[in-house]
This record gives C-alpha cells, structure tokens and sequence, in this order.
C-alpha cells in the first residue's frame, strides 16, 4: 500500500471520514480468482490482487454503511483494524478513483 | 512462470477504419480463417482456468464478428472482467443494450482527432459523428467509458482539444497513446513520429489537465519510446501477465509477436495451458536468461526487460538483442537517426500518411500493456 502521487500535490485531498459512506466504483468489480487463492479488484485495464484485509474493507463498501461502521464490523471479526489504517487505505482508492464517496442525499443503489 | 492476468482476444481484424497508424500485421489474409464461437468459447473456457481476469475483446473492429453478444457472455458467465476495444462503428443503441444485457463490462471507443474533418481524414472513412453518437450511448447505459486516441505527429497538437472533448463526453478514462511502430504503423513511422518540441507542449498540457481533471477522469499518456532513455517494459515482460489470441487462434506473448521468427503455436491444435508453460513461442524470451549485454548485466533488467522484442527484431533483425530505444544499446543510433530526422529543421510540413488499404482492413487497435498494480 503504498501512497499515491495525487495525494502529494498542490492541491490536498481531503481524507475519508468516518461518516462516509463508501462505495466501488462503477468500472470497478470485487471478486476472487480461483486460480490464485486471492481476492481480487478489476479495473478497465488493471487488476489489484488483495490482501484478506483489503478484500474485508471493499466488500462493506456498499453506499450505505458509514467507514465507521465498516470499522467496527471488521473489528467484530478481526482482532485489531484500526480506524486510522482502514481510513488511509480508503482514501489512497478514492485518489485512484475505484471507491466512491457519494454526497448525502445522492442515490446509494447504483 | 506466472499466470497470465489478461488476454487479448483478437476476434477479427477486418475494420472499417484504414487508420495510417494501425498496428496490425501487414499479412491479414493469413488471418481470415477465423475461429468460430465454439472455439472462443473454448478459448475463454481455458485462459479462465489458466488464471485469466480479463478479457479484451478486440481486433480490427469486434462489432463485425456476429457472435459479440454470446462471446460476451460466454467471458461474463466465466467471471471475467470483459473490455470492448471499438472504433463504435456498428455500437448502435440496439447492440449496445445486447451488450449490456450479456454482461460487457467497459468500452474503450477509439477517436482519431476531436475535430470532424481531422478524425475522419486519419480514420480514412466518414466515422466522427457515430463515435460521438456511440460513446452518448454507452454514457447512456450507465457502462463506464473509455476514450482512445492515438497521438502522432497529426495530431499530437490537438491534445488539449481532445481532453476537452473527452471531458465533454464524460469519459471516465481518456488513454492517449503515443503511436507504436508495429504493423502498418511502421511503414508510416516519418510521417508519424512527432518532434521534441511537439511532445514537451502535449506533455504540459497532459499535465495541466491531469491536475484540474482528477476528480473526474484518468488521464492516461504513453509517452513514445523513441524518446525515452530507457525501453519499455513491454507487456510487463515476455509471456508473464498477458496472452494474445489472433483471429485465426494463433497464440502470442504480445500482438505484434507474430512478425518474429518463432514457430507458431494455435488454440486448434494444442490446450492453451500447454501453449503457455511450453511452447517456444512463449519461453523464447520468458525471464532474463536470454538477455545478452547490456541487458545481463543491468540492474533495470527485471524493470524493463529489455524492452520491447518485437522493436529489437524490426530495427536490428535480432529479436534477442537490447531494445535500441535504450541509449545503452549498441544499435541505438537507429532510434537516434529516426529522431533526428523528426527534428531536423529542414523539415517542413507534414509527410504524407499512407492509409492501410480497404480490403482485407487493419484494426485500429491501440492496446499496450496492462500489468497488474499492487495495493
């Protein structure tokens, strides 16, 4: 996980809060691949193998949990995931544009 | 040996377009017995169970194979991630919504210019207005979009109108590729290959626009090698992430390799498995033992691999020698003396473009590597 260029320039990003509520992109598929024994997340010309963790993060992404909420869930069924890591890596995937955060208010569904 | 992550799958390469910088071999006719559906099926069947994510389905123009709908299905109920790589001519709204229904993922429609008349010169046929009409449609229908635009020496000064279109259109993904020199491309390489100062402008724009456009579009720019001091890593080295299946079902590392010397190797007469752990075709140049100096002994060596094969083949006539975009290779003048000439201040105008005849056509195919990033 390493940190991207965008989150470096002029202009800063705003980081992921915990009232969000995160979802993939549109051009952006979960899944796993039988043939690695990995998740995976397809992009139109990349595909990123996940760790257990990462695939545990995406998969709550739905629009309509908040990233506090997804904290707490993945800290029901993993011991430690601090909010500050799960935060971090959401925001380096909104930078690469494959999760949303949808205003409040804008449909979830899609 | 790795798994490969995606294949190219080049279901015809009849096109529309005549497209001067069209990558596609110069021998089509050798490429017209196309295989049938069963076969892509059984094609698809197999690179899925070689690990395959994602399937690019390509050529020439895929909207003239009859069978897109079910081969679009056949790679959805498989689970891969499916890419239509199109001029959109032949996307009407009717097809498209069978496309969607069958499960086709993305759209990446290539464009030669923003401006009609240019499009539509560099195209070799009237197509602007249906681009515009199809990439509408496949806003539309909710499918992200991707635009393609091959940049050459032609059109390389238009790059800040193309982005202003791509925004306009609402692409989701603008991909501006610097001409490579495969194929038909190559017979048109002077007349293509744009100066130093062209590129330094088309970058501060790429730039610019990147910064003012991140929140709603990637900008993708393949800078071209010629300018480069160091090769590409082409196709994230030979026969590691990707597979290319020709119209005939010729197998490849890269869809330029069928110009090398290597014996060919066919989904009709062995599995796809087989073809890609043994065929000489794919161990030809798999890792880094085959690399002579200055490859060996290079610390870039597992970064680029030595470049590009096909590159090294067409300029040296050795497909084992170091990429000569390299400046650490001993052919290196060759690159050297193409880009003088593209800077060299006699010249004035545009050389004349030499479209791929009708006919047979060429692709407008404008694919390069997609190597896997990790998180």
């Amino acid at each position: 996980m390493e940190p991207t260029r965008a989150g470096t320039a002029a202009r800063p990003r705003v980081g992921v809060s915990g009232s969000d509520r995160p979802r993939l992109a549109r051009h952006v598929r979960l899944g796993f691949c039988p043939t690695r024994q990995k998740p995976i997340l397809l992009l139109p010309e990349t595909v990123v193998v996940l760790n257990a963790t990462g695939a545990g993060i995406l998969e709550l992404c739905d629009g309509r949990r908040t990233v506090a909420e997804i904290v707490a869930e993945l800290g029901a069924r993993y011991r430690t995931v601090p909010d500050e890591e799960v935060r971090r890596y959401l925001t380096q995937l909104v930078a690469r544009r494959c999760v949303e955060l949808p205003r409040s208010g804008e449909n979830t569904d899609g | 040996m790795d798994s490969p992550f995606g294949l190219l799958a080049e279901l015809t390469y009849r096109c529309p377009l005549a497209c001067a910088y069209c990558s596609n071999p110069l021998n089509m006719a050798d490429y017209s017995d196309e295989l049938t559906t069963d076969e892509w099926r059984r094609v698809l069947v197999e690179a899925r169970d070689l690990g395959v994510l994602q399937c690019h389905l390509s050529g020439g123009e895929p909207l003239l194979r009859r069978d897109l709908v079910e081969i679009v299905a056949t790679a959805h109920d498989l689970g891969l991630y499916s890419n239509l790589v199109t001029s959109a001519l032949g996307l009407s709204r009717q097809k498209a919504e069978q496309l969607l229904a069958a499960g086709l993922d993305h759209v990446q429609v290539s464009i030669q210019a923003d401006e009609p008349a240019v499009s539509d010169r560099i195209a070799g046929t009237p197509s602007f207005r249906r681009k515009i009409e199809a990439m509408g449609v496949v806003k539309e229908l909710g499918w992200p979009l991707t635009m393609n635009v091959v940049l050459h020496r032609q059109n390389i000064d238009r790059v800040a109108d193309v982005l202003r279109l791509a925004e306009e259109m609402g692409a989701d993904r603008v991909e501006l590729a610097n001409t490579q020199y495969y194929g038909w491309a190559w017979r048109n390489r002077d007349a293509l290959l744009p100066s130093r100062e062209q590129l330094e402008a088309a970058e501060l724009v790429v730039r610019a626009a990147r910064d003012r456009l991140r929140d709603l579009m990637d900008v993708i720019y393949v800078i071209p090698d010629y300018y480069s001091r160091y090769p590409k890593p082409c196709m994230g080295g030979w026969a590691s992430r990707q597979l290319t299946v020709t119209p005939n079902g010729d197998v490849l590392p890269c869809p330029a390799a069928q110009s090398l010397p290597l014996p060919r190797a066919n989904v009709r007469e062995d599995p796809l498995e087989r073809i890609w752990a043994e065929s000489p075709v794919m161990t030809a140049f798999r890792g880094t033992d085959w690399m002579p100096d200055p490859c060996r002994s290079c610390d870039r060596r597992e970064l680029d691999f030595g470049g590009c094969r096909c590159q090294a083949f067409q300029l040296t006539g050795d497909a084992a020698r170091t990429d000569p975009v390299c400046h650490l290779s001993p052919d290196h003048d060759l690159v050297a003396r193409a880009v003088e000439a593209a800077n060299a201040d006699s010249r004035a105008g545009d050389l004349p473009l030499v479209p791929r005849p009708h006919g047979v056509r060429g692709g407008d195919r404008e694919r390069h590597d997609a190597a896997p990033q990790g998180i």
